[in-house]
């Protein structure tokens, strides 16, 4: 088991630098250099480019998910939403590079994620609903299930975490693991495997956050209707 | 320890400034494209049927003024046959009229042609009536008959009338008493005393009378004095017979002229 944070290429002071973090900012500036080459030249027009257009596909693809999910105002959740999909489904992708260990097979970097999730559904549900709308969804159905809601708060976020890091960290695993015991042939369709799970497990977690972020965003806004339907029948 | 909460942060950063990167390069470009294209479409799809609308109002207007110009045809074209008629038909009376005027005139010509046909018959008949009695009358004249005659002037000389003879008289004082006598052969000269006679029992004044003889004429005796002159000759009864019938053919005329007038007048 390779564990990427422990690999330390460098270190000053309290600054150190592991595999995870450089993988990551690897990925980072892959994708933002990409994201900068092809819409620097963007066309309003009916003729676009094709690199254009696979971004635009990307782009809508994931805006239409997170509208499936229930969430009406999708523009605002997007950068959040579609940067977890991107930055998983890159890093998964790029397994196909040899000696390549995902940032996401760590657990430190999944567990990032998930907090990211669990800091991000309070967020928008405050911004969507007020501290007092959002407050509320801890209270519903009733006062006695206040406990329960934030047990599960807190355990859908560590299971967001551990669902991710087990499912890259395991099909690194077996990758290295069956490369010792078995022929050539054997691992790359293993690796073909774990390309699809990784997909897998990007899709899963951004769905994933965006309806916890749907729930909390709809239980503001539904108790925030009922606080207005009150005042104006009162 | 399989949590580096180091890691940990310092991912939680990386992930956070990866949105802050993407929404700056990849999503606002993006939808921005999207948004405008998107709109482009529209303002594409709202002025293509601006235009169907404005051509179907077009074909509409067309269509309306097709018909307007269909009807505005059509009715000139009726005008134009309720013209067409209404002068054939004026025309048709003109033409008419002028048919009958035209036959008019032809029959008052024809009618004038057969009355002045008819006058000049009548005129040549008179005429030579007169010229067969000239001719048989100079036939007959004699010298007997020149006497006969030139009694038949003192008859007449002799019973003149009061203002004939006061015609005659003042002639012959204006003619310092010359009188001629004309006849067409030589008078015997005991006819010629008493032609004398008689003249100068007219006048008070010696009278000379000079007798002469005039080939032209046919028969009979002649006396002419100043601008008098009385006579008793064929030649002068035929004259005065031509010159009654004359007056009496004019005064037809015009009465005959008269009736047709009337007659023209009435229809």
């Amino acid at each position: 088991m390779i564990n990427p944070d422990e690999q330390i290429l460098w270190e000053y002071g309290f600054f150190k630098l592991n595999l995870t973090i450089a993988t990551t900012w690897g990925l980072m500036l892959v994708l933002v250099l990409v994201s900068w080459l092809i819409t620097r030249r963007l066309s309003a027009g009916l003729e676009i480019s094709r690199w254009q257009s696979v971004l635009e596909i990307v782009v809508l693809g994931i805006r239409d998910q997170i509208k499936e999910v229930g969430i009406p105002n999708a523009r605002v959740y997007l950068p959040f939403l579609g940067t977890l999909f991107i930055l998983i489904a890159f890093a998964g992708l790029c397994e196909i590079i040899p000696e390549y260990v995902p940032p996401t097979s760590s657990l430190s970097t999944t567990a990032a994620l998930a907090l990211c999730v669990f800091l991000a559904v309070p967020a928008y549900g405050i911004a969507e609903s007020g501290l007092g709308g959002y407050l509320k969804t801890y209270l519903q159905p009733t006062f006695f299930m206040l406990p329960f809601n934030i047990i599960s708060e807190i355990s859908r976020t560590i299971a967001l975490a551990i669902r991710l890091f087990g499912n890259m960290a395991s099909g690194v695993m077996i990758a290295s693991i069956l490369l010792s015991i078995a022929p050539f042939l054997f691992p790359v369709i293993m690796e073909v495997l774990g390309l699809l799970a990784s997909m897998v497990q990007a899709y899963i977690f951004a769905i994933l956050a965006a309806v916890f972020i749907a729930a909390g965003v709809r239980e503001g806004e539904k108790n925030k209707k009922d606080n207005d339907k009150k005042q104006n029948d009162g | 320890m399989l949590i580096d909460w180091y890691t940990v942060g310092a991912q939680i950063l990386n992930f956070l400034v990866l949105v802050w990167l993407l929404k700056r390069f990849l999503y606002k470009p993006i939808l921005k494209a999207i948004d405008e294209r998107e709109e482009k479409v529209r303002a594409r799809l709202e002025e293509a049927e601006a235009r169907k609308d404005e051509a179907r109002k077009e074909k509409e207007e067309f269509r309306q003024k097709n018909k307007d110009f269909e009807e505005k045809r059509e009715s000139m074209m009726n005008e134009a046959a309720e013209e067409a008629r209404n002068k054939r038909r004026e025309l048709l009376e003109k033409a008419r009229e002028e048919a009958e005027e035209l036959r008019g005139r032809l029959e008052k010509a024809i009618r004038e042609e057969k009355e002045n046909l008819q006058q000049e018959v009548g005129d040549n008949i008179r005429r030579e009536v007169f010229a067969i009695t000239r001719r048989v009358l100079s036939g007959l004249a004699s010298q007997s008959m020149e006497e006969h005659m030139a009694r038949a002037f003192l008859r007449r000389l002799r019973e003149a009338g009061e203002e004939e003879k006061k015609e005659l008289a003042e002639a012959l004082g204006q003619a310092e008493g010359k009188a001629v006598i004309r006849s067409a052969f030589e008078l015997p000269s005991a006819l010629q005393e008493e032609i004398q006679e008689a003249v100068c029992g007219l006048a008070s004044t010696g009278i000379r009378c000079r007798f002469e003889t005039a080939s032209e004429k046919i028969s009979g005796v002649e006396l002419t004095a100043g601008g008098y002159k009385i006579a008793w000759s064929v030649d002068e009864y035929l004259r005065r017979l031509e010159t009654k019938l004359d007056e009496l053919l004019s005064e037809k005329e015009k009465e005959e002229l008269q009736t047709t007038t009337a007659s023209d007048g009435s229809s």
